[in-house]
């Protein structure tokens, strides 16, 4: 009977999993959802430790198996609690690296398994060749999990060094071609191994590890930074579909509902956030953004820009009727969400209506800054998201933008041959007065110049977003 | 091919799955605010730690002196366990924020 518990574990799992993210989707229950899974996740696990069991006999390596937990669950824990919330979007990269890595080292020792009857047994005494009796699906799904589960894992350790600035962009001429040639030669080796059973399989195997490797660092490394959260969710998916492998292997339905659904939820999700920044998915895969588009810059070039002082940034502000704050990764980087809540206060006590204006890429992923406000104690109904925000511009008097670039650069509704032409922007320049925070005039993570920045309207107050804040906030408080 | 269809046939229940959870995945998804992208991704992304069960199985099956596949899987429930824990931490720490709005 014990084995129909686990089945009803593997139940209860599932059913958690599909609740869970299905309360992930609505900010009311989201928080209680993630636990759901959670605990889902928890009682799958435990039921496979002790319960499961193959041909009568019950798994082993408890010692292994318990410290592999202890130690994993220890560096996760301490991991995520430590990261700063501006670095979430590399930490899930990295999370999701180790699940991808978790899957394709599954199917090496799987692969190694199937090796093992091989110098034993049958083929030097009836000269067949041992490969030709491998069973082919069992091949095609752990090359399958191989290959999507590297490709996973490098990708994700490219995305993970690109968001935290370790890694630059990188793209060389004739780049698709060769992402293509590794892919396309990756495919027709496991093909071939599957379908011939050479007896170089081993090697082959080896190979495909490699050129997977290669596929996904490849594959990730020319994408630029803005473009970051889509190819993460991507990713994500992939890694669902490659734990999904492993539910075909062992015949085991939690994994395979768990992979699957992430699998076609994160695919949604994927196409969720083009739409967002109304870009086709193969424009984001193949356009290599930033990349060799410096020439899109090169238009209508520079111009003159006015500088303003602090104190008359703050007698601006402060006798304005409503403020509009936009807030970008520059804000992220210098930490300064919570010093900008308290300008904010700051404003309020004076009499002006302060509101804060997100794009849905502000930040480096979609809901990043809602989550780094929120953690400031910035209230939810101050949060406008793009259509609103759009609507308010009209209305306000002062614009403050701190650290955001793309997302209102005016090039994306006028310049067809930007590379971010066609991108929903936030309409800054209907506000009477824009004040642009930022620390230099170097242009933003798509590489091109904002032409707002050179409007009469505009004017520009340099420095890091944090130390800015605290001045500007000290200049109102004295008026 | 053959083959392939023939595995089909003898695993008509998992085919099932398949098809129903894409659905599902999409169904559920539909219509997720852009604020809660990024909290939904690194819940997903939790939720595709279930390899780890895999990890578990292989560990739990190797013999006692095949160190290869010992040390491979004790590597392999580390990374699972990483992306379990981590993920769903991570999660909470961002879903924790939003709580806190007044």
């Amino acid at each position: 009977m014990e084995f129909n518990i686990l089945v009803f574990c593997y139940l209860i799992g599932s059913v958690t999993f599909i609740l869970g993210l299905k309360m992930l989707s609505n900010p009311a229950t989201a928080r209680k959802g993630n636990l759901v899974a959670a605990a889902g996740m928890a009682i799958a696990i435990l039921g496979t430790i002790f319960l499961y069991e193959e041909g009568g006999v019950k798994l082993g390596n408890y010692g292994w198996i318990f410290s592999a937990l202890v130690i994993g669950s220890v560096i996760g824990t301490l991991m995520a609690k430590r990261v700063q919330m501006t670095a979430m979007p590399e930490m899930v990269s990295l999370f999701n690296g180790m699940g991808g890595a978790c899957a394709a080292l599954i199917s090496v020792i799987e692969f190694r398994h199937l090796m093992h009857g091989y110098d034993a047994a049958t083929y030097a005494s009836n000269g067949s060749s041992y490969f030709s009796s491998l069973d082919g699906t069992t091949m095609l799904i752990i090359f399958l999990g191989l290959i999507i589960g590297s490709v996973s894992f490098s990708g994700s350790m490219v995305a993970w060094g690109k968001l935290n600035g370790k890694l630059k962009d990188f793209a060389f001429p004739g780049q698709h071609i060769i992402n293509l040639v590794i892919l396309v030669l990756n495919l027709a080796i496991a093909t071939f191994v599957i379908v011939a059973r050479p007896e170089e399989t081993p090697l082959f195997f080896y190979a495909i590890i490699v050129l997977s490797l290669l596929y996904g660092l490849f594959f990730v490394l020319p994408i630029g930074g803005a473009d970051m959260p889509v190819v993460i969710s991507l990713l994500n998916s992939f890694t669902g579909v490659a734990a999904a492998c492993g539910g075909f292997l062992y015949d085991n339905k939690v994994m395979l509902t768990g992979g699957i659904l992430v699998g076609a939820a994160g695919t949604l999700l994927t196409m969720l956030m083009c739409k967002a920044m109304n870009r086709s998915l193969s424009n984001v895969l193949i356009g290599s953004f930033g990349g060799g588009n410096a020439a899109a810059g090169a238009g209508p070039q520079g111009g003159t820009y006015k500088e303003i002082s602090l104190s008359d940034a703050a007698v601006v502000m402060g006798y304005a009727n409503k403020v509009m704050i936009v807030p970008g990764y520059g804000l992220a980087v210098a930490q300064a969400q919570h010093i900008c809540h308290e300008l904010e206060k700051a404003l309020e006590a004076k009499g002006v209506e302060v509101k804060y204006a997100i794009h849905p890429v502000a930040g480096r992923m979609p809901g990043h800054m809602n989550v780094l406000l929120a953690e400031a104690d910035v209230s939810y109904e101050k949060l406008l998201e793009m259509e609103v925000a759009n609507e308010e511009f009209k209305t306000s008097d002062v614009v403050l933008i701190l650290g955001a670039n793309d997302v209102v650069n005016p090039a994306a509704k006028s310049d067809p041959s930007s590379p971010i032409y066609g991108m929903p922007i936030l309409e800054v320049e209907q506000a009477k007065h824009v004040i642009v925070n930022k620390r230099s005039m170097k242009p933003g993570y798509a590489g091109i110049e904002n032409q707002l920045f050179f409007q009469p309207k505009t004017s520009m107050l340099f420095g890091d977003a944090k130390k800015a804040l605290q001045d500007l906030l000290a200049e109102i408080r004295s008026i | 091919m053959d083959q392939i269809l023939h595995w089909i046939a003898a695993h008509q229940e998992m085919a099932y799955i398949v098809v129903l959870m894409i659905f599902v995945g999409i169904e559920i998804i539909g219509k997720v605010p852009s604020v809660l992208h990024t909290p939904l991704m690194s819940g997903a992304n939790a939720i595709h730690g279930v390899v780890i069960i895999g990890a578990i199985i292989v560990m739990g099956k190797a013999e006692e002196g095949n160190v290869p596949a010992l040390v491979l899987g004790f590597l392999a429930v580390i990374l699972g366990t990483l992306n379990v824990v981590g993920g769903f931490v991570v999660t909470d720490r961002m879903l924790e924020m939003f709580k806190k709005k007044k």
